[in-house]
């Protein structure tokens, strides 16, 4: 199931769930909240061990990571935290501070 | 008409009774006076397997709503009983129930608030609840508390409504004193009730929903709270369908209002809970000396009957509001406000008198309800309505 939310802007009260139920699950991949941030992680590959301690560590599972290595970030979700970078054990993730390019900023 | 059973017992009693006939598969409750009989005896029940619910035993009032509303959410069919200083510190949780449309049901004991501290009855607790929600049966008697019991449960779990309700007893007066109460059998009030089958289940799995969402700034936020107000408006014809399938089933007449002597009445008392019998006595003594004189009961409180109390106080000459629960600051109780409300729309104006009686348990005594119908006659003969809130039966400055 797909829940279309596209014209949720101009729905009538008795067009939502009753009780503010969302009837679809995982759907918050959907919901951008890239543009909260005010810094964003950059990571340096080349002192990257590839120890994945960002990844577990992320609140907003915003490390994206293929063949058991983390090959970026996901920016549309990625709030700019921080703990990443905190938890880094050889330095190789910055906090450098955003532009005003931001994801799902209107 | 199914038999019955003719018991001798008491309020709480018969409501963990209702409970257990209405098959709950969750109960979390904390106990308080005078609510505690009726965990204990549903306690009892599940001790001896008289029923498979699931009894969650918690810390505090808080924790029991919130575990009422976590089992409804997940689909259970959940019920519990609550009082006073419990009530009051399930407020949050209250308006979180009705809000994610949850029908869970609770029996509340009525009983005053501190300060000071009194464990008796009066409505300052229930009336406390008034604007959270949830669709309120007040009971007279044991009986009207075991049948709203299971009656509350029907109008909460109605696809139309969705809404939490409260069975609400009169502390004391009701929930201990022994009463004459006819019981359903099980198969009947399970027959009656039916079985609770969640359209948005958090525990099924093959159809994945969110509950607890946000709603914050530029959301529909307002748009639920609309679907709320539509919610308990619905209610008012389901409670009525409900209450005239009980009636039949159990032969107890049922309305959302109840009148007395109010075919030929020049006056008349509004009352809820206990304190309507005390009224109907007196009013059946004046009426023996000629006086015309009615008494209404408002059963259920939310929705609140405006309509059927405007029709039923159309045209009298006076009518007095009984409130066993102070708003401090406002013209009266919150009972006295809805009332003149209610008559607001009317042609004629009906001079209405507003008095708070037995706060903290305090007695109501018989001659002061007739002082009540006294000032009643005072005032449909011309004299000047009382000025004020009267504080009946306090004692005053002279």
């Amino acid at each position: 199931m797909k829940w279309d939310i596209s014209e949720m802007g101009s729905w009538t009260y008795g067009q939502f769930p009753p009780g503010a139920i969302i009837p679809e699950a995982g759907n918050s991949n959907d919901y951008i909240t890239g543009g909260w941030r005010s810094e964003r992680p950059w990571r340096d590959d080349a002192t990257c061990t590839q120890c994945l301690l960002c990844w577990i560590v992320c609140p907003d599972s915003s490390i994206n990571v293929a063949d058991e290595k983390v090959t970026s970030f996901d920016l549309d979700h990625c709030k700019g935290c921080g703990i990443c970078a905190q938890v880094c054990p050889v330095d190789a993730i910055e906090m450098v501070p955003e532009g005003c390019e931001l994801p799902g900023v209107k | 008409m199914p038999e019955q059973k003719t018991l001798a017992t008491t309020g709480n009693l018969v409501v963990a009774e209702a409970m257990r006939q209405c098959k709950p598969d969750v109960v979390a409750a904390y106990p308080i006076t005078p609510q505690t009989t009726i965990v204990e005896e549903f306690a009892g029940f599940v001790a001896k397997g008289k029923t498979d619910c699931e009894y969650v035993t918690v810390e505090s009032e808080h924790s029991a709503m919130s575990t009422c509303i976590g089992a409804s959410a997940a689909g259970a069919r959940v019920m519990t009983a609550t009082s006073s200083q419990g009530l009051a510190l399930m407020w949050e949780e209250l308006h979180i129930a009705s809000g994610m449309r949850l029908p869970i049901v609770m029996a509340n004991a009525n009983r005053a608030l501190s300060a000071p501290i009194n464990i008796h009855c009066d409505h300052g607790d229930i009336m406390g609840a008034r604007d959270a929600g949830w669709v309120t049966y007040f009971a007279e008697t044991a009986q009207e508390a075991y049948d709203n019991t299971i009656m509350a449960l029907r109008v909460a779990e109605h696809p139309d409504v969705l809404l939490p309700a409260i069975s609400a007893l009169d502390g004391f007066i009701t929930t201990h004193s022994i009463d004459r109460v006819c019981v359903m059998d099980d198969a009947t009030v399970a027959d009656f009730v039916g079985d609770y089958e969640s359209a948005s289940a958090l525990l099924d799995t093959d159809d994945p929903v969110l509950h607890g969402s946000f709603s914050g700034l530029g959301g529909p936020f307002f748009e639920f709270k609309r679907q709320q107000r539509e919610a308990m408006e619905g209610a008012r014809a389901v409670i009525k369908e409900v209450g005239a399938e009980y009636s039949e089933l159990s032969g107890r007449p049922f309305d959302v209002i109840e009148t007395w002597g109010m075919e030929d009445a020049e006056t008349a008392v509004v009352v809820i809970g206990s304190t309507a019998g005390n009224a109907r006595h007196v009013a059946r003594e004046l009426r023996a000396n000629g006086r015309k004189v009615g008494v209404v009961k408002v059963r259920v409180w939310r929705p609140f009957p405006y309509a059927e109390l405007a029709a039923a106080l159309k045209g009298l000459k006076a009518v007095a509001v009984l409130d066993r629960a102070e708003s401090f600051g406002a013209e009266g109780g919150p009972l006295f406000t809805e009332v003149r409300g209610a008559l607001y729309d009317l042609e004629t104006r009906v001079p209405v008198v507003g008095y708070i009686y037995g706060l903290g348990g305090a007695d109501v005594r018989l001659e002061l309800i007739e002082r009540v119908y006294d000032d009643l006659s005072d005032i449909a003969a011309g004299s000047a309505a009382p000025a004020g809130l009267v504080y009946l039966g306090a004692r005053e400055e002279a």
